[in-house]
């Protein structure tokens, strides 16, 4: 008895050190950003009266209102697009089921090992000849079909009830209606995991629009935030708040969904 | 061609029309440019000026002193954190997923919540916290553990923990929710019984939880792994590469090669094969070694 009681508080100790260490940093940054650079620079971590005269300088200095724009519109018609596409695609390969059809998904699953680095010079100078750079298609063609997506909604579309599909079809119902009517709302976890890992990876996307956003005007949120630290003198205050501003979608996101994020996770992976 | 036939053929077609957008996509973005990357990396020069130079390329990285910088670093990130992180990531979910725990939910979102900040929000995070005058320095010396501020960010091997320090906070909560997952489906009459038997917590993680994670094990070694070999926002935002390069990692290097320094696209295109052997020959050993186990 005791031991257990030994072992389970030990548990807790370890979850709060390691809560701890996970949350100070994003704690750390949310009052750098109510505080002056100087209080910061002294180690103030308590929350400050400086987050109005933070959000001028940074309105000063940066065109946060267009990056923040930019990246809305690049991210979420990027994350419809790519659910879109790769949930049916998931579907597919799982429900018209033929050798031929694995193939091609194994082939797509071999894409995974491609690395970044190995695609960008000859898709720059692709997306350069199409007339590409700076236009939302260009940011958004590299992510619009995914393997993790696909991937994540074949194994749902695996435990999704085929009697179903059947009973449509003898009903006379098409196949993308089978598809929107009975798939789509029975799955709608995996939907919710899939919107909240898409917005979130391209919300964050930085290498690739780096290349072939470089525009002053089509530029991302990420972008903008590293272009802050060049400078010779940090503005801990200033640069903390655009970290924060920058990240509060990806978190508001993740905190509505995390619950499904988490189901979604599970029903995918079992 | 008769009814049932026919049903089929058009069912089938439809199929392929449904896979049809994603296939050709990731025919377009991924497999095309490595096609050319591969021709690339054979060829030198600037734009349309580029002509066939052998594998003149190839041998030239035999002698690039900061490719292998970039490589050492490279391997140093990933034999290092990945090992580690997956450990305690281990770690977290065993504890999570003990059913007398209560406020999961509370340390769960605590844990994993670094997973929703940018690579780039929180390598500058990490690099305002490590700066010299910046808040590590500030409580090591106001606790009198050090003397003097270090130069966390301007001196190679401290620099080096630093990103191995911030890849840990930023990624161990997401390899924990899938190990968490891979515990959830496992039944926990199995640990009943082993306790019976008089296994010990650490027996029964040895012998029955790590086994049957070993499929989800295998996919976060191969997403971490392949990942490290990418990594780039993190490098590029704390340290940039720096002090003197000597932080510098493979993908960021291909990047500066490219768009940095005056364009060497034949020869970035020859390192980032590199790159795609490496990742490769990784995930097809860490699949055959996850096989025979």
């Amino acid at each position: 008895m005791t031991k257990r009681r030994i072992g389970i508080t030990v548990e807790y100790i370890v979850l709060t050190i390691v809560s701890v260490i996970s949350l100070f940093p994003l704690f750390w940054m949310l009052m750098s950003a109510t505080n002056k650079s100087t209080d910061v620079l002294a180690g103030r971590i308590l929350p400050g009266q400086k987050l109005i005269e933070n959000m001028s300088n940074l309105l000063k200095t940066a065109n946060v209102g267009q990056a923040m724009m930019n990246s809305f519109k690049y991210s979420v018609l990027t994350t419809v697009g790519s659910v879109l596409i790769c949930s049916i695609a998931g579907y597919a390969f799982e429900v018209y089921y033929t050798k031929s059809k694995n193939m091609v998904f194994n082939l797509l699953l071999i894409s995974m090992m491609i690395p970044f680095a190995a695609t960008m010079i000859p898709l720059y100078t692709l997306f350069g000849k199409l007339n590409l750079l700076n236009k939302t298609l260009g940011f958004a063609l590299p992510s619009l079909s995914t393997v993790l997506l696909i991937f994540l909604f074949r194994q749902s579309a695996q435990s999704f009830p085929k009697s179903i599909i059947e009973s449509a079809r003898l009903d006379g119902a098409g196949e993308l209606r089978i598809f929107l009517e009975f798939f789509v709302p029975i799955t709608k976890h995996t939907f919710t995991a899939g919107i909240t890992v898409a917005f979130m990876s391209n919300w964050n996307n930085y290498l690739w629009p780096l290349i072939i956003m470089q525009s002053p005007t089509s530029r991302t949120m990420p972008q903008l935030i590293s272009g802050l630290t060049s400078g010779y003198v940090t503005d801990y205050g200033m640069l903390m708040l655009a970290v924060s501003i920058s990240i509060l979608p990806t978190v508001v996101v993740f905190l509505i969904l995390q619950k499904n994020f988490v189901e979604g996770i599970t029903g995918a992976v079992k | 061609m008769n009814a049932r036939f026919k049903t089929k053929f058009k069912l089938s077609t439809i199929g392929w029309i449904f896979i049809l957008p994603a296939t050709l996509l990731l025919l377009l973005t991924k497999f095309w440019p490595i096609i050319r990357a591969l021709v690339l990396s054979f060829q030198s020069g600037v734009g349309l000026n580029t002509s066939f130079v052998g594998a003149k390329n190839y041998i030239r990285m035999l002698h690039d002193n900061l490719l292998h910088t970039s490589i050492f670093n490279t391997f140093f990130y990933l034999l290092l954190q990945v090992p580690i992180m997956l450990i305690i990531a281990i770690i977290l979910a065993v504890i999570l997923n003990d059913s007398r725990l209560k406020l999961k939910g509370f340390f769960r979102t605590a844990i994993f919540l670094p997973c929703a900040t940018s690579l780039v929000s929180y390598a500058i995070i990490f690099r305002s916290l490590f700066a010299r005058d910046g808040f590590i320095n500030l409580i090591l010396m106001k606790t009198n553990i050090i003397n003097n501020p270090i130069n966390w960010l301007s001196s190679p091997w401290p620099a080096r923990i630093v990103i191995i320090i911030a890849l840990t906070w930023r990624w161990t909560g997401y390899n924990m929710i899938f190990y968490l997952a891979g515990l959830q489906g496992i039944d926990p009459s199995i640990y009943e019984a082993a306790k019976i038997d008089g296994a010990s917590a650490f027996t029964s993680l040895r012998k029955i939880t790590i086994p049957l994670l070993k499929p989800m094990i295998l996919l976060t070694s191969i997403t971490s792994i392949s990942g490290t070999l990418q990594l780039f926002d993190e490098t590029k935002n704390l340290t940039n590469g720096g002090p003197a390069n000597s932080t510098i990692s493979i993908s960021q290097y291909i990047y500066n090669l490219s768009f940095a320094y005056s364009p060497q696209f034949g020869y970035a295109a020859a390192v980032s094969f590199l790159v795609l052997i490496m990742v490769a020959i990784l995930s097809f050993t860490q699949m055959k070694v996850g096989d025979r186990r």
